[in-house]
């Protein structure tokens, strides 16, 4: 019976790398019984609400609280001068600003905190909001960085010197009050005199706008003091616990063993959930000032409205080529607009994030970069929402640029594309902007997707919608979208990457039972994404142990091991790098334990699939399961009892992976309507885990790139009011909007990372809101368009249209 | 405040009778009141569904309804549709589909889906899509959740005519 079963058949029973497992996660969440945050009940709890501010920018006079504290149920109202005294009014913020925590004499953005009610029920919380008085003496506003970079109005007093000269920022020199910081990346002189006396230029001005991660949960927390024990427990939608932690530690003096933070099941999180909001820090003040537990919970329009806004860049481009088509540079200026307060969430290096991946996936010998950050009346934020860290901002710049060249040269945009890719020989790749790409084939992945989608059948086919068009048969025009993007994601190498000081590494801890099943934490943590199941394949296929006898626990600072948490698409580059080395670990004590048991040398047994077996002779083996048992029951000369392992994993290098989208897109020339008849996405994440995961990761990137780049935007108005605050105005596509994705792929495996894994969940977001842009702008080509700003709307299409005279 | 009105309900098939304010909205009775809290609160606004449930045979997104209007009704919530032991045949299909990532929308998007086939045993890919664009995902595209709904109809349907 025993030998009937093959190899194929053992390796199947592991449920490991690269089959499409199904959900571990999903028994709970299909019956309604996934615990959020917003589930947790304590005795005794009371609700916190903010009085926000209506103005912004505005003096506050002054806050009577005193009919609020009248109201039956409410048990205190917290403003700046309750917490000045413990020095928590103002908190540090990620990218080295501060931030206030409640209004501390004046407001910055609409929205802002001003006070905290705590309540016994949040109905009555939101009874006492309406109860304070606050009297405001409104400022001028700015909400335009240009002019903010002129304006005499100041923004941010604590940031001038008594001396009105202005202190240097955490990123160096300010040359005016609402400039945050200048960031420069490789050769301005060279880069200029290259395109200065190159035969072709192209240049655009492009606004990549405001927008916001917007995940279905909005944030919330529950702060638990227990003053008997002076701990303090902390539940919350943190896709960063562990900094959580630390943070929460630093800024209240209590010692960190104290403060145990716990993620439960989070509701999506985007980069929504990555920074720390002063709701956390009024709830945690709030518990422990009245000793109880305090839940908070953002309702939709607070979360559109205050917590973490992404993009808001204005690009500026200038590329040079030869008349042949092969570009010679790239010059990029940004100025960002970042809000009231420089709460980007960015490694501390890097203020623009990996801005400077903008020469995408071409072979560009000079570029130059500058990005200079601004102070407006606007929220602070600018969080990576589904990206590492503006690198969507990047890939959206430069296949927008390579379109613009395209036009200029009067050439195929594919073409283009195809003979400046970094060729598959050249890796690993020396960017001019300080990179080392480690792989690639681009030139594989490209052709494949145009053959796939038959391009030269598309242009056909656009080429004669276009004479259709011009004689009155149709007024439906046809675009194609075409995007090549490089990503760059797993921060990162604690060498150059940190955040507040905490280097961005990542852990796995395993800990494997007798019986032959195991328990693994890592410090990253799931918000959709599925670790659950696919880090335990990923055990699975290095230990030999069935991935459905591995639990895999995350998101409880008291019990798994210190990481840097789940953004940037850094789960499988990083943590599921250290999930491969501890395994290994594992793995390598069970080939002693395994040795011993087999009478032979640890060099004379291997490993296989589940098992040790003797070298030339596979009947003599033992199974990882029994080996399981052997650590707990043996006693193994030389070898502690047991079998568990840690790894802290600081990865090398980041991982880069790249992807082909083609989007097909018919658009009604009057009503601006479009119809996404057709999209492709062929991705390269190296080493795929789980194949039916990545496809599900893929949807849905796409699909919020679609929301972005046809409509999703906070839009304010030359007051700073948030135009965009509720669902009705802020574009989230339903199923009847989105169409059916063509997902492809190719594997170039990272060199560097130990299963050569690179992380995919972003990818498709990245690359797909220069492809439906892309789109929107190809089928106005023939009639003379270059560039036409996102989010493409109906009523900015239609306007498209009209500028271009085809209204008649 | 206003005055205490008292409410009679059943939800998920029990009985129950409290004392509660009129303005209290259904989705708080629910989530706070009675501790059910699979249905989800994505906006409060009627836009998201992520707090759909069935009132009286039909979708209601319960966060635009008082307690007061629910008065004497039938509510089932996804806690109603199936257990652990017998899940209802979209809960299956959703888990072998891939029709969720983060879960949040699970809930709402399964009551809803219930009650759309019950509407139409066996709807087109469009009809799936139009009938449940109420409910907003920000995970999965809908791709798979469409997916899911629809294999679901036909083992519903697959499932009825063997009976037949
Ligand atoms: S919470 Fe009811 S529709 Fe969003
Ligand atoms: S699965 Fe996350 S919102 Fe739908």
């Amino acid at each position: 019976m025993k030998d009937e079963i093959t190899r194929e058949d053992r390796v199947d029973a592991l449920g490991g790398m690269g089959c499409k497992r199904k959900r571990v996660e999903d028994a709970r969440f299909t019956q309604g019984k996934g615990k959020y945050v917003d589930d947790i009940k304590l005795p005794g709890m009371l609700f916190g609400d903010f009085v926000r501010s209506p103005y912004a920018h505005a003096r506050i006079k002054s806050i009577d609280t005193s009919a609020a504290l009248a109201v039956d149920g409410v048990v205190a109202v917290l403003t700046a001068d309750d917490l000045r005294p413990l020095g928590l009014h103002w908190m540090p913020t990620l990218a080295g600003d501060k931030q206030m925590v409640l209004a501390d004499g004046k407001v910055l953005f609409q929205g802002q905190e001003v006070a905290y009610v705590v309540a016994r029920d949040r109905y009555i919380a939101a009874d006492a909001v309406e109860l304070v008085e606050v009297e405001y003496e409104d400022l001028p506003v700015l909400v335009d960085p240009f002019e903010a970079l002129k304006s005499d109005v100041v923004l941010r007093e604590d940031l001038v010197a008594e001396d009105g000269s202005l202190p240097d920022g955490a990123h160096g020199p300010r040359k005016h009050p609402n400039h945050i910081f200048t960031w420069e990346v490789g050769e301005k002189e060279a880069t200029a005199q290259v395109i200065d006396s190159a035969e072709i230029v192209a240049e655009e001005s492009m606004y990549y706008h405001r927008t916001h991660p917007c995940p279905l949960e909005t944030c919330g927390c529950v702060a638990s003091m227990d003053k008997v024990n002076g701990k303090l427990t902390l539940w919350g939608t943190f896709q960063a616990p562990h900094a959580i932690r630390t943070i929460v530690s630093l800024i209240s003096g209590i010692e960190e063993h104290n403060i145990r933070v716990i993620s439960p099941d989070i509701g999506g999180g985007f980069g929504n959930k990555v920074g720390a909001y002063a709701g956390y820090v009024c709830s945690v003040v709030a518990s422990i000032v009245t000793g109880v537990s305090v839940k908070w919970i953002e309702d939709r329009m607070e979360n559109l409205m205050t917590t973490a806004f992404a993009r808001d860049y204005w690009m500026k481009g200038r590329i040079s080529a030869t008349p042949e088509g092969k570009i010679t540079g790239l010059w990029c200026e940004v100025t960002a607009d970042h809000g009231g307060f420089d709460a980007c969430a960015d490694p501390t290096k890097f203020p623009a994030g990996f801005m400077n991946i903008c020469t995408g996936s071409y072979d560009i010998p000079t570029a130059y970069l500058a990005v200079d950050g601004v102070y407006t009346n606007k929220a602070p934020g600018g969080v990576s929402y589904r990206c590492s860290f503006r690198v969507t901002e990047a890939v959206y710049f430069i296949e927008r640029m390579i379109e613009v060249l395209a036009i200029e040269l009067n050439m195929d945009a594919a073409e283009l594309r195809r003979i400046n890719f970094i060729r598959k020989d050249q890796f690993p790749y020396q960017s001019a902007l300080g990179w080392e790409y480690d792989s690639g084939d681009y030139h594989t992945a490209w052709d494949k997707a145009l053959k796939a989608v038959d391009y030269d059948g598309l242009r056909a086919e656009q080429a004669q919608r276009v004479e259709e068009f011009k004689a009155g048969k149709t007024r439906k025009l046809m675009g194609v979208g075409l995007s090549f993007f490089t990503e760059i994601v797993g921060a990162g190498p604690v060498k150059n990457c940190d955040i507040l000081g905490l280097g961005m590494f990542d852990s796995c801890e395993i800990r494997i039972h007798p019986t032959g099943s195991a328990i693994a934490r890592l410090g990253t943590i799931s918000q959709g994404q599925g670790h659950a199941t696919t880090f335990a394949q990923i055990l699975a296929s290095e230990i030999g142990l069935p991935a459905d006898s591995i639990t895999i626990e995350e998101g409880d600072t008291d019990t798994a091991p210190y990481g840097l948490g789940t953004y940037g698409s850094r789960s499988t580059p990083v943590a599921g790098a250290a999930t491969a080395m501890a395994g290994r670990k594992i793995r390598a004590k069970a080939q002693m334990i395994a040795a011993y048991l087999l009478e032979v040398h640890d060099d004379d047994v291997e490993f296989d699939v589940d098992r040790f077996a003797v070298k030339g002779a596979p009947e003599k083996f033992k199974t990882m399961k029994e080996i399981a048992f052997a650590a707990y029951n043996q006693a193994i000369p030389g070898i502690e009892p047991g079998l568990e392992a840690v790894s802290y994993y600081d990865p090398p290098n980041m991982t880069y992976p790249f992807g082909a989208y083609v989007c097909v897109m018919d658009i009604d020339v009057d009503t601006g309507v479009t119809d996404i008849r057709r999209f492709y996405a062929l991705d390269d994440c190296g080493t795929r885990i789980n194949p039916m995961i990545i496809e599900g990761q893929v949807h849905g990137g796409l699909t919020e790139a679609l929301a972005v780049a046809l409509g999703q935007e906070i839009a304010y108005d030359d007051m700073g009011n948030v135009k965009t605050g509720t669902l009705m105005d802020f574009f989230l596509p339903t199923a009847w909007e989105v169409p059916n994705y063509e997902t492809d792929y190719t594997v170039t495996p990272s060199p560097h990372h130990p299963i050569g894994a690179k992380g995919v969940g972003e990818s498709p977001h990245v690359g797909g809101v220069p492809c439906f842009s892309n789109a929107v702008n190809d089928a106005f080509r023939a009639f003379g368009l270059r560039h036409t700003n996102m989010p493409h709307d109906h009523w900015r299409i239609w306007k498209t249209a009209n500028d271009l005279g085809l209204h008649g | 405040m206003t005055d205490k009105m008292h409410i009679k309900m059943t939800v998920n098939g029990q009985a129950q009778e409290f004392l509660a304010e009129p303005r209290e909205l259904l989705i708080h009775t629910l989530r706070e009141r009675l501790d059910i809290t699979g249905p989800h609160i994505g906006c409060e606004t009627s836009h998201c569904g992520a707090c759909t449930v069935t009132m009286n045979g039909k979708s209601v997104k319960s966060c635009t309804v008082f307690v007061a209007q629910a008065n004497g009704s039938d509510v089932t919530t996804i806690e109603g549709l199936g257990t652990p032991d017998n899940l209802h045949v979209l809960q299956m299909a959703f888990k072998e589909h891939h029709g969720l990532q983060c879960g949040f929308c699970t809930p709402g998007m399964i009551t809803r889906a219930s009650k759309l086939l019950e509407e139409n045993p066996s709807p087109t890919e469009e009809e799936v899509r139009f009938g449940m664009a109420g409910n907003l995902c920000r995970c999965t595209g809908y791709q798979n959740i469409v997916k899911s709904i629809l294999a679901a109809a036909a083992e519903m349907n697959a499932a009825k005519e063997a009976a037949e």
